[in-house]
């Protein structure tokens, strides 16, 4: 489905990636693991097209989409979850959710009935400043808002950040009735036993280089993967 | 569904106030004594328009987070299209009479019958505020291609400076024939001109402050469409997260541009109601201080909030104008003089006022709620409501 080609990002003035090419295969969850540094971030806000490339190739369905606009990369069926969440804080849930639908025209109370469903919590609180909802609540959010856009592909950079396990658990529970509903889902990961749990593809990022690939299962069991990632 | 719902019932109240006190400034003009009161009705239609502009202001700086100190400038772009395009020919020569006359050989009201005649008059008013306005909002569009790239403090520069620049240019002697110089441009048609008079000029219905506040209302209303719509959202993404807003398809560029030019389309039309308001335009007041006291305005009502900047415009006009005035005038009790009363103390005690309010008052009036806002339900109950309706 998205299939990246030697890719080479600078950013702040080092090359943080340098040449990536991987696949993600429809209807999978695909990971990323790797320590900081190693260029995870960079790659996935590449892809949203927040940072344009040096060098490489993007395409979605055999399509190029190598350095073209945020806007038009969200309206092409990725979305990305940025790390930090970064939900709209003085906005209500409600608000929120419908900027994630920004560039849709249609009707949203399917959309919203299904995020809804996905995350009661969120119905609760639909009145309430996003500000104001725990750490685990606003990650439900920031999901949510991506999913209003009804992504083909959806990106998430980190999500249990500073997250209690009990609530990271939860949020890997969802990833999967998500991908289970026909989203595919590249993930990045510092929690790579998490990670790896659910991935159907792995791959591990060291300093800008992918070094290691495999099913989820292959890389839970690789010897240099515990040693590194898993301790 | 239940969002819907409140929006109307809060919709409707405001509509409601807004067209009392639209009934209200009709029957105060023509109730009260006209020489008497003069000062009220000058707060009223002075309010209005910097109610117009702070809105405007509140639209770019407290909704987009873009921190621009142009206001002046526009307003002043706005007050000068405005004057030119409505004065009347027969006019013409005596206003520009350093300059030989004008380059502008036309008046939108003399082209619609006459500034005497209904049609001539509302048309041609109503012709030169849009213009007014579109020429502010090209004026931002071209200065805003260098200057929106610029962020925070550093925006506020650009502006300011630019809004000086303006100032100057169109004080420039070699404009004279489009500017009148650093003369002013006057005998335009103003608010008084919408008195009702009767054969033998006789004032029968003044109407003079209904309409500054009638056509203040209506910008105002159209800024709050604009504010609820799909834009108002991601504009307020935008000041919120620039990067959560990009990363959701939201193009900054944009939708900067947009805010800025629909701004300052706002402030030109608020410019134009100002010259309506001073019966004469001159590029001289369009000072930076004016900026400053739009700013303070959008300040005490509360940034993010449109009914506070309506509010906040007419207490401050009022006090300025009006309630502190007396401060500046020599006091006796008996033959004890007042100590401090003297010409300028008005604006001493307003400098503490205002440094009262920045300390202790910070979120303003409103703070970011509107009027109705104040008369929902406590949040608990709305989400009880939430659950019976979703």
């Amino acid at each position: 489905m998205l299939r990246i080609d030697d890719l080479r990002v600078n950013y702040g003035g080092i090359e943080a990636v340098k040449g990536v090419s991987f696949d993600v295969p429809e209807g999978q969850i695909v990971t990323l693991i790797g320590a900081n540094g190693a260029g995870k971030s960079t790659t996935l806000r590449t892809i949203a097209g927040l940072i344009k490339p040096a060098e490489g190739r993007i395409r979605l369905q055999a399509e190029d989409i190598t350095g073209i606009s945020p806007d038009k990369i969200v309206s092409k069926g990725i979305t990305l979850v940025p790390e930090g969440r970064r939900v709209f804080p003085d906005l209500t849930v409600l608000e929120n959710l419908k900027i994630g639908a920004y560039l849709r025209s249609d009707d949203l109370t399917d959309d919203l009935n299904w995020v809804y469903s996905l995350f009661p919590r969120l119905k609760e609180r639909s009145w309430q400043a996003a500000g104001t909802l725990s750490g685990g609540e606003q990650q439900m959010l920031a999901v949510g808002r991506a999913l209003m856009s009804r992504p083909k592909l959806m990106m998430m950079d980190e999500p249990s950040l500073g997250l209690a396990p009990l609530v990271v658990k939860d949020i890997f529970a969802i990833i999967k009735r998500i991908n289970s509903q026909g989203v595919t889902i590249l993930l990045i990961e510092q929690n790579a036993n998490m990670a790896l749990h659910i991935a159907d593809t792995a791959y591990v990022l060291e300093t800008g280089r992918l070094t290691l690939s495999g099913t989820g299962e292959e890389l839970l069991r690789n010897e240099a993967v515990k040693k590194a990632y898993l301790g | 569904m239940i969002q819907k719902k409140k929006n109307k019932t809060g919709l409707f109240v405001t509509m409601v106030a807004v067209a009392a006190f639209l009934a209200l400034t009709i029957v105060l003009e023509n109730t009260l004594d006209p020489i008497r009161n003069t000062i009220l009705f000058t707060v009223l239609k002075k309010g209005a328009v910097y109610a117009l502009v702070a809105c405007s202001m509140n639209l770019l700086n407290g909704f987009t987070g873009l921190f621009s100190l142009g206001q002046a400038g526009f307003m002043l772009l706005g007050a000068y299209t405005y004057s030119t395009l409505t004065i009347p020919m027969d006019a013409k020569d005596m206003v520009y009479y350093l300059y030989g006359g004008t380059v502008f050989r036309f008046s939108l009201p003399d082209l619609l019958g006459g500034v005497d005649t209904p049609l001539g008059l509302i048309g041609g008013v109503l012709l030169a505020l849009v213009c007014a306005g579109i020429v502010a909002a090209l004026v931002a569009w071209l200065i805003g291609l260098p200057v929106l790239r610029l962020k925070s403090d550093y925006l506020a520069i650009a502006t300011l400076g630019f809004a000086e620049i303006i100032r100057a240019v169109f004080q420039w002697d070699k404009l004279g024939r489009v500017t009148n110089g650093a003369n002013a441009l006057k005998s335009y048609p103003t608010f008084s001109s919408f008195n009702l008079k009767d054969a033998a000029g006789n004032v029968t219905l003044r109407l003079s402050t209904f309409v500054a506040v009638l056509l203040a209302a209506i910008c105002i209303a159209l800024i709050l469409l604009l504010i609820n719509s799909s834009y108002g959202r991601a504009f307020k993404a935008i000041r919120e997260d620039e990067v959560a807003a990009e990363a959701m398809g939201i193009n900054l560029a944009k939708h900067k541009r947009l805010s800025f030019c629909i701004s300052s389309f706002f402030a030109g039309v608020g410019g134009g109601l100002f010259a309506m308001y001073a019966n004469q335009a001159q590029a001289k007041v369009f000072t930076t201080a004016m900026t400053y006291e739009i700013l303070l305005i959008v300040v005490i009502g509360g940034i993010g909030s449109i009914s506070g900047s309506c509010i906040a415009s007419f207490l401050y006009v009022a006090a300025s104008e009006w309630w502190l005035r007396f401060l500046d005038s020599e006091m006796y009790i008996g033959s004890f003089k007042v100590p401090l009363l003297r010409n300028g103390f008005r604006m001493v005690v307003f400098s503490v006022v205002i440094m009262v309010v920045v300390l202790f008052f910070r979120r303003g009036i409103m703070g970011d709620k509107e009027l109705p806002d104040l008369f929902r339900r406590r949040p608990k109950a709305e989400k009880k409501g939430g659950k019976a309706h979703g």
